[in-house]
């Protein structure tokens, strides 16, 4: 799996759990793992297609999700699962907007499909033969865990662009 | 939460924004900064659709305005609106801000464009500009919170 690809969603989930939950983030083991991820708690998953594709998870437990629920409204929540999901969604979409950002003005270009919420107790697989990169972003409010299964499908738009063409 | 003069309009009423987001908690955290720099909420919407409508109803001094929603996004929305409406002021307020999307927004008539996660100082600095950008509302150093303008 190539890290140029990996490192912008580490970067950003690091980025954006600090800015949003207001507090100090330590990015903690990292593993490789090739089979179906077992959820931790709550997941939320975002399909990638395009010069890049994969699919990337975010998870966190449902005490987790309410601690970071407060935070990003600035009051007590109701526990529900509807707050739950919302609150994966919103760091889900903050953490590939962000890393989307940067691979797109490296060049690549693809497109980010809507975060799937997965709640049940099936294991979520990987969509083709790729390993995936799993770690634990330690923050204030408990651990959130990224999963990012990631491949590289063809030449950055730049190197495209700069071949020369055939005759 | 830092603190922050507040910003009004020439006639010394509150700013009145319009929120569109289709992320509840995004509209909550927005509308938190909005009121910390004096604003009202005029009205919420949860995607582009809406937005055109919650526009026409409340006429907003400024919209806040996310670029993925469901049924019409962001870029579309500003596009409908400022076609309108040329006057309209919106920022947009996105996680995704590669040039080509930023350029897009503005192409469209976005004033401007913050990524999230927001800051507030630099939401309220963006604010401030695009505010000073248009003579019937407040421009120049932002009024104090209980000091309107004469």
């Amino acid at each position: 799996m190539r890290m140029d690809l990996i490192q912008p969603f580490i970067n950003a989930a690091d980025a954006v759990f600090a800015e949003a939950l207001q507090g100090p983030t330590k990015i903690g083991d990292l593993a490789m793992e090739e089979e179906a991820y077992r959820r931790k708690g709550v997941a939320a998953l975002i399909a990638i297609k395009g010069d890049i594709e994969g699919r990337i998870i975010l998870d966190l437990a449902p005490d987790v999700a309410f601690k970071v629920a407060a935070i990003l409204t600035g009051a007590e929540v109701v526990e529900s699962e509807q707050v739950v999901r919302e609150t994966v969604c919103e760091l889900a979409n903050m953490v590939i907007g962000n890393s989307v950002t940067l691979l797109n003005d490296q060049g690549y270009r693809f497109k980010v499909f809507p975060p799937e919420v997965h709640m049940n107790d099936e294991g979520l697989a990987g969509s083709h033969d790729t390993e995936a990169l799993v770690l634990a972003i330690e923050t204030s409010c408990g651990n959130i865990f990224l999963n990012i299964a990631m491949r590289h499908l063809a030449r950055r738009r730049n190197e495209r662009d700069a071949a020369p063409a055939l005759a | 939460m830092p603190q922050f003069a507040a910003l009004f309009r020439k006639d010394n009423q509150p700013v009145r924004y319009l929120v569109v987001d289709d992320s509840v908690f995004a509209r909550k955290n927005i509308i938190k900064m909005v009121e910390l720099f004096g604003g009202e909420v005029a009205g919420e919407a949860g995607d582009g659709l809406t937005a055109i409508a919650e526009f026409n109803r409340t006429k907003p001094d400024i919209v806040l305005m996310d670029i993925t929603m469901p049924q019409m996004e962001g870029i579309e929305a500003v596009e409908r609106i400022v076609r309108q409406h040329p006057d309209a002021r919106i920022v947009m307020v996105s996680s995704v801000g590669y040039q080509e999307n930023i350029l897009a927004a503005l192409q469209k008539g976005a004033k401007h464009f913050v990524q999230k996660p927001v800051k507030p100082e630099v939401l309220y600095e963006i604010l401030r500009y695009v505010l000073s950008d248009d003579p019937t509302l407040a421009g120049g150093p932002a009024v104090l919170a209980g000091e309107r303008r004469a």
